[in-house]
């Protein structure tokens, strides 16, 4: 895989909208000049609960290869109780980043020489006005605050056009509040 | 305009732009949401067409084949064995002159049941007498769609436009939409030569007997292999109609230029990659990788594989050492089908490069870079051992 592509894993449950999710990032990374995007969910045969995965990769370069990440560079994930099980943190390189949403702090963390980011995007939804268990929005805003990758104005606006008929501002409120509350720890 | 969405979009998109007229499908796996997306389009009213849904993949192209005899721009999609299933009514459209276009999302064949991508479903279909293109990425599928319809209706010949099952269609990249205005020049509406028509009566197809002989006018008609003849014939054409037509859709939307083989990094190339699919776009990183280490390799995607543009391959592989065939299909007991008809293109030019064979990702086996690779140095480094029998990527056990 070349070097210039940003390897992101998005992990969730069937039904939280992890696909959602990387695809509005992947909407504001093109606008934002990643003239190479590349979002592939999961192959198999999704349900809801289960855990979940999209790979997402950015370049500022048309993307040749289709092939799954193997050593991603950053890690979403959408509940922190999906790190109890098998896989969430395959590959990642060291110095990579780890974005969780958890009511915990990084310090509760020790990934060896990762960065970790936390919000409770969860209880931060429900301030923001969107029903128990909403993340996929929120959890951009953390994504937006430890990545630095992309501008949070640009991927409001791409939440809102996401979510045009459910809840844009209270979605779009979500990730500006997560991203106002993300902590990031040292490695 | 560019959007970002799946292979699947950008084929239903494609097909609204082309005004297709009637759609027939059958909705249960392996389908693809390609059909829902149109179903969805005709429901709300922005595409004006008859969406028929029908029992099974069979009755799907029979509708297609009653609604193109009839007049009617007629398109379906379908996968694995739903393209089985429908194996008759496919070398009925061909030998009826049909030009239906039919996206055909590829994916392995069962049993076992698998979902996932590999090639050996339409590469099954590839004597029917149908138009096959492949598609690397979701801008060749919008635009080969529409393509697809003016190749068909120019002769007279249906036409399947596949492209790989997940790995394209359920992933998500930019593409962009040719303006309607545009594509209503470039595409004019459907008017066949013949048609059934309730004014104009007429038996078509009937059993046409082994000899010659005069018509109902005391014309000399054409027998079975006559018919078949101008077939091949008319086949053999479409290479430069498929030409003729990618130069048409270049001037108004600015893109194409490789309607028959994609090359990269080929023209001082000893090896060269070939294969179908998406693949040669993944085989271009394995390229630059190579030229890393100081081998001269390339690669190019064949865009139309049937009819084979026997001539464009073999100039292209004219002053090559080396040549290897990745596939995702194989003719069991035998080798790959394109491993063999690329050692036929090349059987009377003047080149005589080594061919080697790569059999890989059947079923949706993970088709990783670093053998892709791994396995194209060993074919450049190798004193004769590797031979003519297919290698095998990626086997586990």
């Amino acid at each position: 895989m070349k070097k210039d592509t940003i390897k992101i894993r998005w992990h969730g449950r069937g039904g939280q909208g992890a696909i959602t999710a990387a695809k509005i990032v992947a909407n504001a990374a093109f606008v934002s000049g990643y003239s190479g995007v590349v979002m592939t969910p999961t192959f198999g045969t999704e349900r809801r609960g289960a855990p979940v995965l999209t790979s997402l990769k950015i370049s500022k370069n048309k993307i040749y290869d289709l092939s799954p990440i193997e050593e991603p560079d950053m890690i979403v994930v959408l509940d922190h109780l999906l790190l109890e099980e098998a896989g969430v943190t395959n590959g990642l390189k060291p110095g990579g980043t780890i974005i969780l949403n958890t009511p915990k702090s990084p310090d509760d963390y020790h990934f060896n020489e990762m960065k970790v980011a936390t919000a409770d995007v969860t209880s931060i939804a429900v301030k923001a006005g969107l029903m128990q268990g909403i993340v996929n929005s929120g959890i951009i805003g953390a994504f937006a605050k430890a990545s630095g990758l992309i501008n949070l104005e640009i991927l409001t606006k791409e939440i809102e056009q996401e979510f045009k008929d459910k809840r844009p501002k209270e979605n779009a409120e979500a990730a500006r509040l997560a991203y106002s509350i993300t902590n990031i720890g040292g490695m | 305009m560019h959007i970002i969405e799946s292979g699947n979009v950008a084929a239903a998109t494609g097909v609204k732009l082309s005004r297709a007229e009637v759609i027939a499908a059958y909705p249960i796996t392996p389908q693809t949401p390609l059909t829902e997306k149109l179903s969805e389009l005709v429901d709300s009213g922005e595409m004006k067409a008859e969406y028929i849904p029908v029992e099974s993949e069979h009755s799907a192209l029979a509708v297609c084949i009653a609604a193109s005899s009839s007049g009617s721009r007629a398109f379906t999609a379908t996968s694995a064995n739903g393209l089985l299933y429908m194996n008759e009514q496919i070398h009925w459209a061909a030998g009826a002159r049909l030009p239906i276009v039919m996206c055909v999302v590829n994916r392995g064949i069962g049993a076992p049941w698998t979902v996932w991508n590999d090639h050996q479903d339409s590469i099954s279909q590839r004597d029917t007498g149908w138009i096959q293109l492949y598609q690397c990425d979701h801008q060749q599928i919008i635009d080969t769609v529409i393509q697809a319809f003016l190749i068909a209706e120019t002769v007279s010949i249906p036409v399947m436009v596949c492209y790989d099952g997940y790995l394209l269609s359920h992933t998500y990249m930019p593409f962009e939409i040719p303006g309607q205005s545009e594509i209503d020049k470039f595409l004019p509406k459907f008017k066949p030569a013949y048609f059934l028509d309730p004014k104009n009566p007429a038996n078509l197809n009937t059993v046409t007997l082994p000899d010659v002989r005069p018509d109902v006018r005391g014309d000399l008609a054409p027998g079975y292999m006559e018919i078949r003849h101008n077939l091949h014939m008319d086949m053999r054409r479409t290479i430069s109609v498929v030409e003729e037509v990618d130069r048409k859709y270049q001037k108004v939307t600015g893109r194409g230029g490789t309607p028959l083989v994609e090359k990269y990094e080929c023209d001082d190339a000893d090896f060269i990659a070939v294969c179908l699919g998406s693949l040669s776009y993944q085989l271009r990183d394995v390229v630059d990788m190579m030229r890393k280490e100081g081998i001269k390799a390339g690669v190019f995607g064949i865009r139309l594989y049937r009819p084979f543009p026997d001539q464009a391959i073999a100039n292209a592989l004219s002053r090559a050492k080396g040549v290897v065939v990745f596939e995702k299909a194989l003719s069991y007991g035998n080798q790959g089908a394109l491993f063999a008809d690329i050692k036929s293109a090349l059987y009377n030019s003047g080149n005589k490069p080594f061919v080697h064979n790569y059999i890989l990702g059947l079923g949706g086996r993970e088709i990783k870079t670093q053998d892709l690779f791994n396995s194209f140095m060993a074919s450049c480094k190798d004193d004769g051992k590797i031979g003519d029998e297919p290698q095998w990527i990626g086997l586990k056990m």
